[in-house]
């Protein structure tokens, strides 16, 4: 085989392969490194392919170990695995064309995979690279003599070729529901808020540059300060962590909206948990959601694909004005014989004030005057972890400060609880959207007070107002724990950020969001009336067949690029008579030669046809073309009977 | 129609019976102005052709045996001292003549090989700075042994095409052969023939034979012809231009033999495994067939425009 073939195949293999090296078992990649290079060695050196034994060897001592490793053969990674390690082999069995034709198509399949583990642009773009790389191998395959850049050419133009036809199936191939790939439960290694907090955890999170979702505002954008994300909703305390706890008996959520409904829909990517985000308070729910009685936006599974829903809140708001004294009481609970010291601060507080909104004041003025310190690295804290904060360490992060604000309105008697989420995002104009990180993640109180409902309050806003006036990395002191992104970079450098942000969020919304709604929008907006998938598919059929005819006719215009010739269309006409009554002219037989054969198999037609003949050789292949032979050749046409 | 070719073609046929298409081809590249390369075993009438030939046409007829020890002054000719002017006079080599006969061209070595394609490219010979026109009409067999090919130069490609064709006479039929066994010697048939034209009207036939008119549509089938060996795979390397411009003026003179006065497809069919039989060459590892069959599958390949 072809030294060239040999080496082209062996780096379509490569890089297939190569993106999966991260996560296949370090031993397979190791030995499919090895197996690569022993290849590339054999062509090089011109040394015989390994024995067939050896190959089997190898392979079934490869499929026990994976086998062993993953304790199955079935499953994705292991299927991966085992396409990855046995395509490698086959780079060292591959004795003819067929080899070479079955491992193209098994790169083809293999790219695909990648799709398991990553579905960025930049996938995208690599998958696309390689194809490029595979259909240059195969057409080394086709012509083993072709020169490099011909070969780059044609691949390039086949390739080029195949993305009109990429988009009509994509745009009009009948969508399901649900994410193309159907992604097991474990599809992302996700980041996000939990269901529970404890000193640290929100702090831990914020480090995290992750994209938790993406907004975009209809027509007006809230002021920061009212872009509160509601996320879950934390009632239980047992002197250290913060749970959801359960609902005595869900009261069906009430609003009476004042005023300013903000419109916007939401990407979320997917966190593996139930809650949606939605600014205070939603007003109508996206399509398959349910608010709980805490307000709480909630899909009906977890969300383990990127999801998209469109949202209005209402920012002015009284909510649950009634609410039940059993959900009230619950408001109330405090770890017993815990924090004697905030207790004690409570009750003072109660004795010198009836009004409950006064001493919400007193408490923000309390965290106001005291020298509390915002701050990602707080001090440990000991068993009576409140009594610690509030009057010795003085320094947490937004999760002390609302833990405490809440122990405290508890202590108090009025009824509080913390709510988690995240605190503004980044504005994108480019992509004119909001980018809501990881980072963002915050944590606040809600206190219910008598004719106004469940009020917000946040107890950081009394200490680092611009944490949510701006952001974080404005209201730390001490930026050095911050990754490098949070820690207000140079502008250049952000802004190329926001541009790749802005590629990428449509990405999200248009290839890999590209789901059955939208698919209807995009096709009702280019016209189709009453979308069905029976329509798409004829819509679908009619489009590759247009397309196919297009670059037929194309591939083929040579052959009627010529026919303008009065002389050749008439003769060609004449050539279909004949073909019709069982004497075809094949396409490479010269008039004479076609007219000799039609006389020795007519007889009777022997003589006219002779006639024609050399009058159409004179007339298109002579020197002068004279209107009296043009016509004494059509007469000799038109005499001619079959 | 009283064509002195036809003459030329009956006499030549009544010598080497039984290969009517080698002699057309063998005129048609005379006609054309090209030299021809036979490629055959000994004694398949190769010598016999080009005496005939010669003799036919009344031109000067040369032989020249090449062998391992040939010189290139054994074919150009060599200056000799004279002692009575005291000059050195130029005794002129075997390749002044019109006819030559180059006889197994692949036993000499590249060099003298090479003094001869030079000689049959430039028309011209320049030895010791003076430069010799060669006589008009200039015509060279060259013939090719191609078993034993031990101890010979076979031409490499680059010269091959300087020959514009390359023809095989091959065994005749039974009826032929019986011809020949019982018939006259072929030595003294030869001595018979009368000579059908002279030099003169010979270079007005090959100055006919380049005024055949070709038409676009013509030039239009040539292309794909060209084409198509170019692009399918099932050739190691395209035909040359100048392998295009051979096709055409074989076509010419073969249609100058058919009495037409322009050139038709058939014709250009008809020559294709004469011109491009020995410039084309199939790729590696594709099935195998002999160079006619190539030149025949190209035909079929390429639709008349």
């Amino acid at each position: 085989m072809n030294k060239s073939l040999v080496y082209s195949l062996t780096l379509c293999i490569l890089l297939v392969i190569a993106p999966h090296a991260g996560h296949l078992p370090l031993w397979v990649s190791a030995l499919c490194g090895m197996l690569l290079t022993w290849r590339a060695y054999l062509t090089f050196s011109g040394n015989p392919l390994p024995a067939r034994w050896v190959l089997l060897l190898v392979t079934l001592a490869g499929i026990m170990a994976i086998a062993v490793g993953f304790h199955t053969l079935f499953g994705r990674e292991v299927g991966v695995t085992l396409l990855v390690l046995l395509a490698t082999l086959k780079l060292l069995e591959l004795r003819g064309t067929r080899d070479a034709m079955g491992l193209i198509y098994l790169s083809c399949f293999i790219i695909i995979t990648n799709f398991f583990y990553s579905q960025s642009i930049s996938t995208a773009l690599m998958m696309f690279a390689t194809l490029f790389v595979i259909v240059s191998a195969w057409l080394r395959i086709q012509t083993p003599r072709i020169t490099f850049k011909p070969q780059l050419r044609i691949a390039a133009i086949l390739l080029l070729q195949a993305v009109p036809l990429m988009l009509i199936l994509f745009v009009l191939f009948p969508r399901v529901q649900g994410p193309l790939w159907g992604l097991p439960q474990d599809a992302y290694n996700s980041t996000g808020l939990s269901d529970t907090m404890s000193p640290g955890s929100l702090s831990k999170l914020s480090l995290s540059e992750a994209v938790a979702f993406r907004a975009t505002f209809k027509s007006i954008s809230p002021r920061r300060d009212q872009m509160y994300w509601r996320g879950p909703v934390l009632w239980q305390y047992d002197g250290r962590t913060w749970t959801t706890g359960t609902a005595k008996y869900d009261l069906a959520p009430s609003f009476d909206a004042t005023a300013q409904t903000i419109e916007y829909s939401v990407t979320l990517e997917p966190h593996n948990k139930k809650w949606l985000y939605a600014l205070d308070v939603p007003h109508q729910l996206p399509i398959g959601a349910h608010l709980s009685s805490d307000f709480q936006l909630l899909a009906k599974q977890d969300v383990n694909a990127r999801l998209r829903y469109e949202m209005s809140s209402d920012l002015l708001y009284h909510a649950n004005v009634d609410e039940s004294a059993a959900q009230r009481q619950r408001a109330l609970q405090l770890p017993p014989r815990l924090n004697p010291r905030t207790l004690e601060l409570a009750a003072s507080w109660r004795a010198g004030q009836s009004n409950n909104g006064e001493l919400v004041k007193t408490a923000l003025r309390f965290f106001n005057q005291q020298n509390f310190v915002y701050t990602l690295e707080p001090p440990l804290l000991g068993s009576n972890g409140v009594d610690d904060f509030l009057f010795q360490s003085k320094q947490g992060f937004c999760e002390h400060y609302a833990s405490a604000f809440v122990y405290l309105m508890r202590a108090a008697h009025i009824p509080a609880r913390v709510v988690t989420g995240y605190l503004g995002g980044e504005y994108n104009a480019i992509g004119n959207y909001t980018i809501v990180r990881q980072s963002d993640a915050h944590a606040w109180a809600e206190v219910w007070l008598a004719n106004q409902g469940w009020v917000r309050i946040d107890p950081t806003a009394a200490i680092a107002p611009e944490r949510v006036q701006m952001n974080m990395a404005s209201s730390l002191k001490n930026k050095a724990a911050l990754p490098f992104m949070a820690r207000n970079p140079p502008q250049w450098l952000s802004k190329l950020r926001l541009n790749l942000d802005a590629l990428s969020n449509q990405w999200n919304q248009w290839v890999l969001g590209y789901n059955p709604e939208r698919q209807f929008a995009l096709l009702t907006r280019l016209g189709m009336e009453d979308v069905s998938w029976q329509k798409m598919a004829r819509d679908l059929m009619l489009g590759l067949a247009i397309l196919i005819g297009v670059f037929a006719l194309f591939m083929f215009r040579h052959l009627f690029a010529r026919q303008t010739d009065p002389v050749q269309v008439a003769w060609l006409k004449l050539c279909s008579r004949l073909a019709k009554a069982g004497l075809p002219r094949a396409a490479h037989e010269g008039a004479l030669d076609y007219a000799t054969r039609v006389a020795a198999a007519r007889p009777k037609l022997a003589a006219n046809m002779m006639d024609i003949a050399e009058r159409y050789m004179s007339l298109r292949y002579g020197e002068t073309r004279d209107e009296a032979s043009l016509r004494a050749y059509r007469d000799a046409l038109r005499a001619f009977k079959l | 129609m009283t064509n002195p070719l036809h003459k030329v073609l009956q006499q030549t046929e009544q010598v080497i019976v039984g290969k009517p298409l080698q002699i057309r081809f063998a005129l048609a590249c005379l006609l054309a102005r090209g030299h021809l390369l036979i490629e055959d075993m000994p004694g398949v009438g190769k010598t016999t052709l080009a005496h005939v030939l010669a003799r036919t046409l009344g031109m000067q007829f040369q032989r020249i045996q090449f062998t391992s020890d040939l010189l290139p002054a054994d074919i150009l000719g060599v200056s000799v001292y004279q002692r009575d002017t005291a000059d050195f006079k130029f005794h002129p080599g075997p390749i002044f003549a019109q006819m030559i006969l180059a006889d197994e061209v692949n036993r000499a070595t590249p060099k003298a090989q090479s003094a001869l394609l030079e000689a049959m490219e430039e028309q011209q010979v320049t030895i010791e700075g003076v430069t010799r026109p060669l006589p008009v009409p200039f015509f060279v067999i060259a013939t090719q042994n191609p078993i034993h090919q031990i101890g010979t130069f076979p031409l490499p490609e680059s010269q091959l095409d300087r020959f514009l064709m390359r023809i095989q006479l091959g065994y005749p039929d039974a009826q032929a052969e019986r011809g020949l066994l019982s018939g006259v010697d072929r030595r003294d048939l030869v001595a018979r023939l009368t000579p059908q034209m002279d030099s003169a009207e010979l270079l007005a036939l090959q100055q006919q034979a380049r005024q055949v008119f070709v038409s676009p549509a013509l030039l239009d089938y040539v292309q794909a012809i060209l084409k198509h060996t170019r692009e399918s795979a099932r050739f190691a390397h395209g035909l040359s231009p100048r392998a295009g411009l051979a096709l055409l003026a074989a076509a010419r003179a073969w249609a100058l033999l058919d009495g037409r006065g322009a050139v038709i497809p058939e014709d250009v069919q008809a020559v294709l495994p004469g011109v491009a039989s020995h410039r084309l060459q199939q790729t590696q590892g594709s099935s195998n067939a002999n160079s006619d069959t190539l030149a025949r599958e190209l035909i079929a390949a390429v639709a008349i425009p």
